[in-house]
């Protein structure tokens, strides 16, 4: 048994219990990278130095018995969303090329302060736009299942290296499902918390009123660990919660009797939902009925409205978010003949067609005599989808439903069709709408051996009866698997 | 709704995106499909709805009126493509 | 024809910088005069992954400026994106306030010719400066710092009712001394703390319809205001007049030419695609927060201005000199206190002697070497003939550099004035003796004489005599 084979909980114990040092897991990670990321591509930058000098610095604190943060020395990813100090950071643009931040986002500080070492920084859609990795500016990721699939997106290199036993753990980023689809897709877990429960600050901003950073793992219980280290309040960050972060793992084991489970019907009843899909979940549904919980048939009825409504509202807060990238203070810059020239230029050069895309969507969505059509009714659609979830937490505790309406596709097969794209997101969509918290776990294989993910939903702020729920289903089920790399 | 050829070039130039010919008959068609599904949105009445803004409606927090350390001016334009001194150097608008 | 058949209507904007340490979303010194980027951070550098947080002090200092200027506080108030892109812009979107403004329906009066006028505010919001784009003389480049980049700022819009350029300039004139007693502004045209843009047009007299206004900007003296205005005015109604039509655009002022000239060029419309800022919840101030800052708010230039000419029964000219300054203000205040005889008198010395030499070393009020009870002193001197106006003006003058007493002062320089009649008796009758023709020419009627004889008495008395009490010897022994 490879030490690659632990999960990160398992690692962080045989930490503690000195039957392992991070330098050796650092190393081992490394190794592994070095044999199978050829293949999965799932990284854009790796770190050696930074990695083993942290693992050393914490194998040093072991010993001498100083203070240890939770997970030190555990090494995981990042996606390359996250602003790192002296590390390149790209959020998998050609725009942002060399660009060196001089400061390290909350999260990635609160990882570091916690004694994880970051083998390095993963591969992502442009600007976190899109849902299979195609999107970015350098090269595709590949799914560990079936390389010729792609991983999702945008948080596709973080899933891969997780996947892939790269990494123990990483972090990606949830606007439209970029978390919890990957997840889905490559059989690991992802969770993306409540809005404003992890600080957005050193995030590259996509859409900043749905942006939200998550933790990917292998297991439930890894991926509530990892939120525990990020979770919290940050002066930084003026959308982040002030409410106290509970002890996630402390009530995962709770199980699920008594718990009500809504089956929303618009999901189950989507046209575009595969088949081994649906067998799946409504399996995983049974399954929790035996293990104590009820289900409750729930109605989200403005479901269908969703995907307009995030792509409206995702792309005009974009079009904001990106004016930034002018070729002026960092990044590429495409030189011209005056300043307007030198703007175009650096624009068309630096940003892919997905990203282009979405930039004139939201322009569009927000200019003189369209704002009201477009941008304020998709944002009062929007009122209306919280209101359904509203609605259903009277009668329920936790929502059930597939992540994503299908498992891996193909890479090339959806890249020219950007409608058929972001259909991929129907059921991930809604919950960022409203800010709530939801995540993916795998809950079984298709036919062909493919992953298929359970998403389960929460009330704001109610991560513990989410994850409680995940993990229920997780000890109940044998769904942790090894990707068929052909490797040991 | 189907965008015109026109006003995607005004939405081109809002947003400093150069497209060449191909690219705006391409972004053309593809953004009016994805602007027809949003018409989907007319059905509903939202007049009396509220907009979201903010999906968790918490009170930020503000900050003590103290000054903190800035960057020392050659971190500020470490990535600096062009600079002249500790300033950024940018090509002139062309009238 | 002409001008005259025509009504202005002057709206005017001011953007007014906030006396901050710190910027307002970031913690960076808002201090003038840094080497240029030299107090930036990832935020107001406008880097990825950055986010504001608002500086606690700005929206009190708001607060001051909304209440003083009689507005309604919006409990709740909404930050606004405003998008463009310019190198001094570093996120392409400036944090502001668009649809729902923090201040809303003040006015602020003003006095002109003898008038008052109530102009009105129709609002008042706070947002981030911009940097500073310098075009660079020799090449072809723009050399942009971004220290300016983040510091407050409040913008002021009144309602269009001012209806000529002198309106205006007593409008922005007050509205400086307002900001400027508050405390959150330092009242600097010329260095652009304090900004101003005019929103001009002009309609014929009696008509209700407003014409079509044009935006000035780049006004940077009270003097520019006034000219920039007028052209304007002028502009409007040849333009009018020979069958053309007012176009609403933005002016720029030449001061150099003395004209104003179209911005328009062939750039993009500016559609600055307002939408509410995700990155800042609503701004909710509370009622507490108001209530402290009402009770707070020192006393305003105008009510001050006329306190002092109603209390001291001064009149506007010194009451408005006394004015401008609050500390100046407070000072005459204080000495006043102790002395307490003649208001006018006082008020002289402050606008003459004092001023003076406040100007000559270049010193304010808060850092003179002198106290208020040392002041009162010193009048106290003169009003009970201990020493000559004359003299006073020197032991003010060495009062002022040194802070010693001015009785000590008096004494050390032997400047106390003879006080023993029998004295100044005795100079008199000697002068008199010495002086028969002019006694005559006196006595005959030429009574302008009486100046060269007092002069010859004090010349006599080596500057020790008392002028009023010569004066009044002289006199009685003429047979006056």
């Amino acid at each position: 048994m490879e030490l690659t084979d632990l999960s990160l909980l398992e690692l962080s114990r045989k930490l503690a219990a000195g039957e392992a040092s991070s330098v050796e897991a650092v190393r081992a990670s490394l190794a592994r990278i070095g044999r199978l990321d050829g293949k999965v591509k799932a990284f854009l930058l790796l770190d050696e130095r930074g990695a083993v000098a942290a693992a050393q610095a914490s194998d040093a604190r072991r010993k001498a018995g100083a203070p240890l943060g939770p997970l030190d020395g555990v090494p995981v990813a990042l996606k390359d969303l996250f602003c790192t100090e002296g590390l390149a950071t790209t959020a998998g643009s050609r725009v942002l090329q060399g660009f060196v931040p001089p400061f390290d986002g909350t999260a990635v500080r609160l990882l570091k302060a916690s004694g994880l070492p970051i083998l390095g920084k993963t591969n992502m859609d442009e600007f976190a736009m899109g849902s299979s990795t195609e999107n970015s500016g350098f090269f595709p990721s590949r799914n560990p299942w079936d390389l010729t699939r792609s991983p999702g997106g945008s948080s596709g290199g973080s899933a891969a290296a997780v996947a892939a036993r790269m990494a123990f753990g990483a972090l990606g980023t949830d606007t439209g499902g970029s978390i919890r689809q990957p997840a889905a897709l490559t059989g690991t877990v992802g969770l993306k918390p409540t809005y404003g429960r992890v600080s957005r600050y050193g995030v590259v901003a996509f859409a900043s009123s749905l942006d939200q950073v998550g933790p990917f793992a292998r297991t439930v219980s890894d991926v509530a660990a990892l939120l525990g280290v990020v979770a919290g309040h940050d002066p930084c960050d003026a959308t982040s919660s002030t409410r106290p972060v509970p002890a996630y793992l402390e009530t995962l084991e709770q199980g699920v009797k008594g718990l009500r489970l809504g089956m929303p019907r618009e999901y189950f009843e989507l046209e575009g939902l595969d088949g081994e899909v649906r067998a799946a979940v409504e399996a995983a549904c049974r399954a929790f009925e035996k293990l104590g919980a009820s289900l409750v048939p729930i109605s989200l009825p403005h479901t269908k409205y969703a995907l307009a409504t995030y792509y409206l509202v995702a792309p005009a807060e974009a079009s904001s978010n990106l004016a930034r990238y002018d070729g002026v203070r960092y990044g590429l810059r495409v030189p011209g003949r005056g300043l307007r020239e030198m703007y175009a230029g650096t624009r068309d050069r630096g940003f892919g067609a997905e990203v282009k895309r979405r930039i004139l969507l939201g322009t569009y969505a927000l200019s003189a005599g369209y704002y009201d059509a477009y941008y304020l009714k998709a944002q009062k659609v929007r009122t209306l989808i919280k209101r359904d979830f509203e609605a259903a937490w009277g009668q329920v505790d936790a929502i059930v439903s597939p992540t994503a309406p299908t498992a891996a596709f193909r890479l090339g097969e959806k890249v020219d069709d950007p409608l058929a794209m972001y259909a991929n997101d129907v059921f991930t969509l809604p919950c960022n709408l409203a800010g709530l918290p939801g995540m993916s776990l795998p809950c079984g294989f298709t036919r062909s051996g493919l992953p298929i993910g359970l998403q389960i939903l929460g009330k704001h702020f109610d991560e513990a009866t989410m994850l409680r729920v995940g993990r229920a289903f997780e000890r109940a089920h044998d769904f942790v698997r090894a990707p068929p790399l052909g490797e040991a | 709704m189907k965008l015109s050829r026109e006003q995607v070039r005004h939405v081109a130039t809002l947003a400093h995106l150069a497209l060449t010919e191909e690219e705006e008959a391409k972004v053309q068609e593809q953004l009016s499909a994805i602007l027809e599904a949003m018409e989907t949105l007319r059905e509903l009445d939202t007049a009396e709805v509220e907009p979201t803004s903010h999906a968790v409606s918490e009170v930020g927090g503000w900050r003590e009126d103290v000054v903190a350390p800035s960057l020392p001016p050659d971190k500020a334009l470490a990535n600096a493509p062009a600079k002249v001194g500790t300033s950024f150097a940018v090509p002139r608008i062309l009238e | 024809m002409g001008v005259a058949s025509f009504q202005p209507v002057i709206g005017l904007e001011v953007h007014a910088q906030l006396l901050t340490r710190s910027k307002i979303f970031c913690g960076c010194s808002t201090q003038f005069g840094a080497q240029p980027n030299a107090h930036t951070c990832p935020v107001c550098l406008g880097m990825p992954g950055v986010l504001p947080v608002l500086n606690a002090q700005v929206v009190e200092f708001a607060v001051r400026a909304g209440l003083a200027l009689g507005c309604r506080i919006n409990a709740r108030s909404v930050w606004a994106r405003k998008n463009y892109f310019y190198p001094d812009l570093p996120k392409g979107y400036q944090i502001s306030q668009y649809d729902q403004p923090l201040c809303e329906h003040g006015s602020l009066t003003i006095d002109l010719d003898g008038a008052e006028k109530r102009v009105g505010i129709r609002r008042i919001h706070m947002e981030e400066d911009a940097g500073k784009n310098i075009h660079d003389a020799g090449g072809g480049e723009s050399l942009v710092d971004l220290n300016r980049a983040g510091v407050p700022l409040i913008e002021i819009v009144s309602e269009p009712d001012l209806r000529s350029s002198a309106e205006a300039v007593e409008y922005l004139k007050a509205l400086r001394d307002v900001l400027v007693y508050l405390e959150i502004n330092d009242g600097n045209l010329e260095e652009g703390s304090f900004r101003c843009d005019a929103n001009v047009s002009v309609m014929r007299k009696g008509s209700t319809e407003f014409g079509t206004r044009a935006e000035l900007k780049n006004i940077n003296s009270f003097r520019f205001v006034q000219k920039a205005i007028d052209h304007e005015i002028a502009r409007q109604v040849e333009l009018i007049e020979s069958g053309g039509k007012v176009l609403q655009e933005t002016r720029l002022w030449d001061p150099d030419r003395g004209e104003t000239r179209s911005m328009r060029s062939k750039e993009e419309a500016h559609d600055y695609r307002y939408f509410p800022e995700p990155d800042l919840p609503p701004l909710v101030v509370p009622a507490e927060l108001v209530e402290r800052v009402r009770a707070s708010l020192p006393e305003l230039p105008r009510d001050k201005l006329v306190r002092f000419q109603v209390d001291y029964g001064l009149p506007a000219y010194d009451a408005r000199i006394l004015v401008t300054d609050r500390a100046l203000a407070n000072f005459f205040e204080a000495v006043w206190k102790r002395y307490g005889t003649n208001p006018k008198k006082l008020a002289n010395w402050f606008t003459g002697e004092l001023q003076r030499l406040l100007k000559e070393e270049g010193k304010t009020v808060g850092a003179l070497r002198f106290s208020a009870e040392q002041f009162a002193g010193l009048l106290r001197l003169v009003d009970g003939g201990e020493i000559s106006g004359n003299a006073a003006k020197e032991v003010f003058a060495e009062m002022f550099r040194t802070g010693k007493e001015p009785a000590r002062i008096v004494a050390d320089r032997g400047l106390g004035l003879e006080k023993d009649s029998s004295a100044v008796e005795g100079a008199v009758d000697a002068v008199l003796a010495a002086n028969a023709a002019e006694v005559e020419k006196y006595r005959a009627g030429k009574k302008q004489v009486l100046g060269f004889l007092v002069g010859q008495v004090m010349k006599a008395m080596k500057g020790k005599g008392n002028p009023a009490q010569v004066n009044a010897v002289l006199k009685s022994k003429l047979g006056d």
